[in-house]
């Protein structure tokens, strides 16, 4: 076996440091084996969140080479092992210890989403009849494992982090399955609009570039609701329109 | 809104653990947009080489440049080309000084659609103001207004350059109908084809799938609903718009090539530089 040097950030809340750890790599590996090798063998203190293995659990979202993605996920043979590999917890959360970051904002976020509300059922017993075609669109936002890293790489909240603004990459999706739906009678525009921050999003793809299930973040999700956002408040035709029905 | 547990340290500019060249995508749009708006600017305040008629090589050639179609009015001491709005500057127009050609009229119009676009958007929020430079990589600024507020807020009229855009690609694919027309001598029009005719019906064909490809459009077309099985125009057409918009960034690039490529093939043939290669 092969020996490479990993560079793990170690530290909490009050400041930390890359740490380095010499590791034995093999055909086969992911950067989240090492990371428990050198846990059993070198620090067994090193805290670091974890669960499946299998990218389905979306728990560890990790910074890889300035990257976020599923330590579970990245093979070693994608790395340039003949350079010190770094691994740093999500830049977008405050750090907890080591590895793992204090991700409870994202669920106090998502309780502010308004729920699905369905129509009244189709049929006496109680059931709706819905065309695969129009359910098929929202499908691909049930995908979401809830990693983060979109959350991770958005400038938004990286950089200038507007959590109480923004709801991030993540809950765009999740509002977007939800208006989305065909059975869905709830109206969440206007708090896409003002509460959840859509317009701070300026479209760059970087959470679609690191999600690791492929969801078209921002062609699917972000960019249509944007649109439906126009539709209420920037369309002038369609107002116009609106207030000769006596809408508003 | 819950706020996260702060604080939380913002990087310095360029500032990042990437180990890759994170800097070359935004380089490359840097340099493909800036040498795109050089040449479109330069051709606008040109006013001249319009149209391959003008030369007495290809005086057979019926092509009018992309960048000035449609022609509202001949620049005033050039031969009529016969495919202006009016044989000369309107009285309406008269007022504009004489450097303001024809082009600089109209391209406000394709170039809003471009301009407020999504994807382009996307891109020259990195390329040229650096927000962020890529992902991952650390801003030059600590302020952020994003699409929320004045100005960019105004990104948001993208669906009414969207339907101009629609127009131009008609008037665009009655130029191409025109191209397939060569005078024969004798004040009469010969049907053929030339290479400049191909190029033409190329650029007509990457700017629909471009144009289609809109996220608006998709939006106008069913996206906008919550049963996509009842878009207006149907679902099929619906599908068709997405196939469109999942490689919209490339027919962004081949469309915007497809321009200035155009432009660059009729300006020299009405420079007399080179003559067209008529096919028959």
């Amino acid at each position: 076996m092969a020996t490479a040097t990993f560079q793990v950030w170690r530290g909490d809340e009050a400041g930390g440091s890359l740490r380095e750890y010499k590791a034995e790599v093999g055909e086969g590996m992911v950067v989240l084996d090492v990371i428990h090798q050198i846990q059993a063998t070198q620090a067994p203190d090193m805290a670091v969140r974890w669960n499946c293995k299998a990218g389905k659990c979306g728990s560890c979202s990790a910074e890889i080479n300035g990257r976020p993605r599923l330590m579970c996920m990245t093979r070693l043979s994608t790395l340039d092992l003949t350079q010190p590999v770094t691994v740093e917890p999500m830049q977008a959360f405050p750090k907890v210890k080591d590895l793992v970051t204090d991700v409870s904002w994202n669920f106090r976020v998502k309780r502010q989403i308004k729920p699905f509300r369905p129509r009244t059922p189709d049929a006496p017993d109680g059931t709706w009849r819905i065309d695969q075609k129009d359910v098929e669109r929202v499908q691909e936002f049930r995908k979401c494992i809830e990693c983060f890293l979109c959350q991770d790489v958005c400038h938004v909240l990286r950089e200038h982090h507007k959590h109480d603004q923004f709801i991030g990459p993540r809950f765009l999706v999740y509002a977007a399955a939800l208006e989305m739906h065909p059975l869905d009678t709830e109206n969440r525009v206007e708090e896409l609009r003002k509460a959840h921050g859509v317009g701070f999003c300026n479209i760059t793809k970087c959470c679609t570039a690191v999600c690791p299930e492929e969801i078209k973040i921002t062609d699917n999700a972000i960019i249509p609701l944007k649109e439906r956002v126009v539709d209420e408040y920037y369309d002038p035709i369609k107002m116009f329109f609106r207030f000769l029905g006596g809408r508003k | 809104m819950s706020q996260a547990a702060l604080p939380l340290k913002q990087r310095g500019w360029g500032q990042t653990m990437r180990r890759d060249a994170w800097w070359v995508q935004p380089l490359a749009v840097f340099l493909g947009l800036a040498a795109f708006l050089v040449y479109a600017n330069f051709r606008v305040f040109e006013g001249a080489h319009y149209y391959s008629g003008h030369s007495e090589r290809n005086a057979a050639t019926n092509y009018l440049t992309p960048f000035y179609s449609p022609l509202l009015f001949d620049v005033p001491g050039v031969r009529p080309s016969g495919h202006a709005w009016w044989s000369e500057k309107p009285a309406l127009l008269a007022w504009l000084p004489g450097w303001v050609s024809p082009a600089a009229l109209i391209l406000i119009f394709p170039a809003g659609f471009r301009f407020t676009c999504y994807y382009y958007r996307g891109a020259y929020y990195k390329a040229f103001w650096a927000d962020p430079p890529s992902c991952a990589v650390g801003e030059p600024r600590k302020g952020y207004r994003g699409e929320n507020s004045l100005p960019l807020i105004l990104q948001n009229v993208h669906r009414y350059f969207l339907l101009f855009a629609v127009l131009f690609l008609f008037i665009l694919s009655y130029d191409v109908w025109h191209a397939l027309w060569f005078k024969d001598g004798a004040g009469g029009y010969r049907f053929g084809v030339g290479l400049g005719t191909l190029i033409l019906a190329t650029n007509v064909v990457l700017l629909t799938g471009y144009t289609f490809g809109c996220h608006s459009m998709r939006h106008l077309m069913g996206g906008g609903r919550d049963c996509v099985t009842k878009a207006p125009l149907g679902h099929g057409f619906y599908e068709c718009v997405s196939c469109l918009n999942r490689r919209h960034m490339l027919w962004a690039w081949l469309s915007l090539f497809s321009v200035a490529f155009s432009d660059v093939y009729v300006r020299m043939l009405a420079a007399g530089v080179w003559a067209d290669w008529r096919i028959f």
